[in-house]
């Protein structure tokens, strides 16, 4: 007699090995399944409980997580994009070109890479549009509110600073007229204008420069602040649905005690 | 727990001890702050730039037939040959940095991105552009060359005649 497949597993869960890496043991208590999360370096940020009708897709759309989902697209594909780009003025536009005519899947990679960025800035504008006509931006999310807007910074500059990167006509007018606008602020544009681009002109330093803001910089800043959002959603209590708001919930049972 | 000490300041203020650390260590953060920010500033500060020289040389004013706007697209620079003598115009758009062309069916200085115009003297005609294109020096070298500095701009209509 075979022995079912679930049962595989269960021995795999028993294993030495296995109880050596995850500390929360086995069981399907609940106990055992909040444990496996809590105790989980990867998925602690998150709630060890949620509530069903905060993940069905009416809630949230899953705008949220299909942000997160474009981001870690652009993440692998970006590592695996650096692999055949050099920062440098003689070869970024050579090796964009040879990434989509020569390398085996550089024109997948690069594709994806590029689509995905499109998509993450859609997703990050349609998840705060979510968010904001819904009021879940309200006590006590106000400071992952404040969060979220300063994601919104991180991608956009992630997106304008990868912009430059293929070196061509286009990204180079286009950080062109983006730097002179940094220009504009009082007093200080020339001093903030030279810094960016580390020089008077789009340049060699310029192109490095946003390679390692692009690349090492802004993905840093955005997993730091990811990983504070993702928390606050939990301590704020889950995610936002109307009926398992306190405040709704009073105003339901006051309504009942009153009929 | 042992009773604080005090010490005396010179202004006459008693200070708790702990107080005064507080106050020596938060100064000591401060100051260090300031340095951070100013090593900050000046490492990302290029101290050599290895951009091209701000000084070109445009060749024998011959090439340059009269009446002629000619555009240097690497060194963005007009040299203008005009009736009253040669004079070099900033190629790059007030507004925001871009490379403008000439129009010699339209006379005028159009640039791609946001629409300026200007005449052939750099004054603005239409546009966003908040200043007329800049002139620069020119001057004839010893080999009788045209030469023109980009990083000095001069008062217009200043010609050089050959």
């Amino acid at each position: 007699m075979a022995k079912p497949i679930a049962q595989y597993f269960d021995d795999v869960r028993e294993t030495r090995v296995w109880r050596s890496i995850f500390r929360s043991g086995t069981g399907a208590s609940t106990l055992h399944r909040a444990l496996a999360i809590q105790q989980n370096v990867f998925l602690h940020l998150l709630s060890t409980k949620v509530r069903r009708r905060m993940l069905s897709f009416s809630a949230t759309w899953y705008l949220g997580t299909l942000t997160f989902g474009t981001f870690l697209i652009l993440v692998a594909t970006g590592v695996l994009l650096m692999l055949y780009y050099h920062p440098s003025v003689p070869q970024a536009y050579a090796d964009t070109k040879d990434l989509q005519f020569v390398v085996s899947s550089g024109l997948f990679l690069r594709n994806l890479h590029r689509w995905s960025a499109h998509a993450m800035v859609f997703l990050v504008f349609a998840h705060m549009f979510k968010v904001f006509y819904r009021g879940a931006y309200r006590a006590p999310r106000e400071f992952n509110w404040v969060v979220g807007i300063i994601l919104l910074l991180v991608t956009l500059l992630l997106s304008y600073t990868g912009y430059l990167l293929p070196w061509d006509q286009l990204a180079y007018w286009a950080i062109t007229v983006g730097s002179n606008i940094a220009s504009a602020v009082p007093l200080m544009g020339n001093k903030i204008h030279f810094l960016l681009l580390g020089g008077n002109a789009v340049n060699a330093n310029a192109l490095l420069r946003f390679y390692v803001l692009h690349c090492m910089i802004l993905p840093l800043a955005a997993i730091f602040f990811i990983a504070i959002h993702f928390w606050r959603i939990r301590k704020d209590g889950g995610l936002y649905a109307h009926q398992s708001e306190p405040a709704t919930a009073r105003a339901q049972a006051a309504a009942k005690e009153a009929r | 727990m042992a009773e604080e000490k005090h010490v005396h300041t010179e202004d006459g203020a008693d200070l708790k001890r702990r107080e005064f650390f507080a106050r020596l260590g938060l100064g000591s953060l401060g100051i260090a702050a300031a340095g951070t920010v100013a090593f900050g500033y000046q490492f990302l500060s290029p101290n050599v730039l290895y951009e091209p020289s701000p000084i070109i040389n445009a060749g024998k004013p011959e090439s340059y037939p009269l009446d002629s706007v000619t555009l240097d697209a690497n060194s963005a620079i007009y040299i203008v040959h005009s009736k009253e003598g040669f004079f070099a115009l900033s190629a790059v758009c007030t507004h925001l940095g871009c490379l403008t062309a000439w129009k010699p069916d339209l006379g005028i200085i159009a640039c791609p991105c946001h629409g300026s115009k200007f005449n052939r003297e750099g004054e603005k005609i239409a546009g966003p552009a908040p200043r007329p294109l800049p002139w620069k020096r020119v001057w004839l070298s010893d080999d009788g060359d045209l030469m023109v500095d980009r990083s000095t701009d001069i008062r217009p209509m200043q010609f050089v005649s050959v």
